[in-house]
């Protein structure tokens, strides 16, 4: 009955629930911003991160190994279907390349179900952080704080990755005007292949860490691509700094939104949106429309 | 010249007869013999596909045990695929009755797939007979005269867990279900017994159905003062609702109770150990120690690679006896369906989950018992044990007016 606990208990659901939207959102955004491509397969990334974290899991009963390997063998997917899919149709219309990332969903999600079967299964949590922990009157999960604190330390990787390395600098260029970088003498089909293989293990990221918290079932990710569309709106495409800023924002704006307004959670985001769009069409990091 | 006419009229009758049915007499001499046509309108994909397995191998299960035919009429099982979509439910409801001239239809798991195909029935006389799908309603202000339910209506395994809560966990309940009609019912239905027991619902929440992230309802229901819960969650949310529940450490401290859904099996295997000590209402559990129960358990698992039977499965497994049994005592003859609706009506028998049979006033099944079950780690295995048992739980059917 206690305001203030009540208080920051939710506030940390809030960042725990932002930062496993900003690990899914930041690949989408690169993608987005660097590409042109919205890629609607990025739920899928995140489903089949959980897939392969299960079995990883399994095969090995450890859960870092998991976090370790799951992502890489996603990379490794998004990476096989930029090359093979999505390069030949760069010079088509933006059309094409929706059609095409919405059918790789149903592609996924049949491959899905054909290894391992329509059933809601279930990531254990980690032994080291399966109980939870009171700070200042409030209860949270121990997992869920691991989360904050990893999301957060991959928010700083990811930003000293892009801001302070050669790699980041094209990719920075890239995303600002791909067809210049590649006057550079910059490979940019490289790169695109790249930051699509990187996004995509991203999502698979997010999808072994959200596995403990929520359960894996086929249609997982095209569940999460709304929320994760929404972040990339309010961030504005191609940004890092954005996709953080916008996953935050949601995250608390949803948890705040379902503990008082339980009936109105849904429309709290969208409300957001629509203002950022109404006052900065390009998103709050986003670059000025042309 | 006269017996030749007789020859050739009754080469025209069996013409006739064997290609489109014009007559009541035709028709009747064409069924028997006939296979008999069953629909079923069931999700066979997406997560609710393994309910609409269950509920489709406890069919199969009481039909093989018959040889596959009842009354000298073979039995034909004709699936179709609802998706969980009300409107692909309510298509393949009017191509089974419109096409395939089913004689009698089964499902659906979606009580909103229920109410959408509620009226084709009912208006075309097709005898339904309900193998999942809660809604109060088709028991109450919306029932039909041609529509049986074998399963439960949503009232019935959360009414009497009220008292028995309030009796035996605590009077001081927070309530939690998705925000639709079933959940709203369900809820509504724990009350009308908690609340004269002298319980009080502290606080109520209706999350957004398919909810992923639980946590603000449940720092909600840690710091609202309440000693127990009630819930109503299924598939997905089932998974989410308790592995949160029990990662907010909440287990311990405040008892998780609720609508047996929560914690059936199809949902069991992933909820692991974070459902151990959750208390549902339900009718059914493979746990029942009855012989007809022994029997079915063990055909079950003999049929189907040693799965357990769940709920589900019994719903199926009733709805099959039920026609077994209905047909045969119509000799075969399912084309007066004024007949057939009042054979359906009159079936009694010894199903797994108790002494089976309908109420007259609403066609709804009388449950035998509803258990309160908890999960407990017996048999190798997470299992719902029964501990409690309510006897006649019969929806009250408000404002529906069969004739009694």
């Amino acid at each position: 009955m206690s305001f203030l606990p009540d208080l920051f208990g939710q506030a940390l659901n809030g960042l725990s629930y932002g930062v496993l939207l900003f690990l899914l959102s930041v690949g989408l955004t690169l993608i987005f911003g660097m590409l042109d491509v919205v890629n609607l397969a990025h739920g899928s990334f995140y489903m089949l991160g959980a897939y392969a974290g299960l079995s990883l899991i399994a095969a090995t009963g450890n859960f870092w190994l998991a976090l370790l390997f799951a992502p890489l063998v996603v990379g490794g997917i998004g990476a096989l279907m930029e090359r093979a899919c999505l390069r030949p149709l760069y010079r088509r219309p933006p059309l094409d390349q929706v059609l095409l990332t919405f059918g790789f969903i149903y592609l996924f999600e049949d491959v899905v179900k054909w290894i391992w079967g329509g059933r809601i299964r279930s990531i254990p949590s980690p032994a080291l952080f399966s109980g939870s922990v009171t700070i200042f009157g409030a209860t949270i999960p121990s997992y869920r704080l691991f989360v904050i604190v990893f999301g957060l330390a991959m928010a700083v990787a990811l930003w000293l990755l892009i801001e302070r390395t050669k790699l980041g600098a094209i990719v920075r260029a890239g995303v600002f005007d791909a067809e210049m970088t590649a006057g550079m003498g910059i490979n940019i089909d490289r790169v695109f292949t790249w930051v699509f293989a990187g996004g995509a293990a991203l999502a698979g990221l997010s999808g072994v860490i959200a596995g403990p918290i929520q359960s894996a079932y086929p249609p997982m990710g095209a569940s999460i691509l709304i929320p994760a569309l929404i972040v990339v709106v309010i961030g504005g495409l191609g940004s890092l700094k954005g996709s953080l800023a916008g996953s935050l924002i949601i995250g608390q704006a949803e948890t705040f939104g379902k503990a008082w307004l339980p009936g109105a959670s849904m429309l709290i985001i969208y409300v957001v949106m629509a203002l950022v769009l109404l006052f900065r069409p390009q998103g709050l990091f986003g670059r000025p429309l042309r | 010249m006269d017996q030749v006419t007789r020859r050739r009229f009754l080469g025209a009758a069996t013409l006739t007869a064997a290609s489109v049915a014009v007559g009541p007499w035709v028709a009747r001499s064409s069924a028997q013999g006939a296979p008999l046509k069953i629909g079923l309108v069931l999700p066979y994909t997406g997560v609710y596909a393994v309910l609409g397995e269950s509920i489709t191998q406890g069919m199969e299960l009481a039909f093989a045990r018959e040889g596959g035919s009842v009354a000298g009429r073979k039995i034909e099982m004709i699936k179709e695929d609802d998706e969980m979509k009300p409107p692909v439910g309510v298509r393949k409801t009017e191509k089974l009755i419109d096409s395939d001239k089913v004689d009698i239809l089964t499902g659906p798991v979606h009580s909103g797939i229920l109410m959408g195909m509620r009226d084709k029935v009912h208006n075309s006389k097709t005898v339904l007979i309900v193998s999942n799908a809660g809604a109060d309603a088709i028991s109450r202000d919306r029932c039909s005269r041609w529509i049986f339910r074998t399963s439960f209506s949503n009232w019935q395994p959360c009414q009497p867990m009220g008292g028995w809560v309030a009796k035996n966990v605590s009077k001081e309940v927070f309530q939690i279900a998705p925000n639709y009609q079933a959940g709203k019912d369900m809820m509504a239905a724990f009350r009308e017994t908690f609340t004269p027991a002298g319980g009080k619902v502290v606080a109520e929440d209706y999350p957004k159905l398919g909810e992923t992230d639980y946590a603000p309802y449940l720092t909600k229901i840690k710091q609202s003062g309440a000693k127990a819960v009630f819930a109503f969650f299924s598939g997905t949310d089932a998974v989410n609702f308790v592995k949160q529940y029990d990662q907010f450490g909440l287990k311990q401290s405040i008892k998780l109770t609720g609508a047996g859904f929560l914690t059936e099996p199809d949902v069991l295997p992933a909820q692991a150990a974070s459902a151990l000590g959750i208390i549902t209402g339900h009718f059914y559990t493979p746990l029942l120690d009855n012989p007809t129960n022994h029997r079915f358990v063990k055909e079950f698992r003999d049929k189907f690679f040693g799965k357990v039977p769940d709920g589900f499965a019994c719903q199926g497994y009733d709805t099959a006896e039920v026609i077994i049994r209905a047909v045969k005592a119509l000799n075969g003859n399912t084309q007066d369906k004024d007949k057939l609706v009042d054979a359906i009506a009159k079936v009694e028998f010894e199903s797994p989950r108790g002494h089976f049979r309908f109420d007259p006033k609403t066609h709804n099944v009388i449950q035998p018992f509803i258990y309160v079950r908890e999960v407990r780690e017996v048999y190798g295995g997470l299992n719902n044990v029964p501990i409690d048992k309510v006897a006649d739980v019969k929806d009250p059917g408000t404002g529906c007016t069969l004739p009694a």
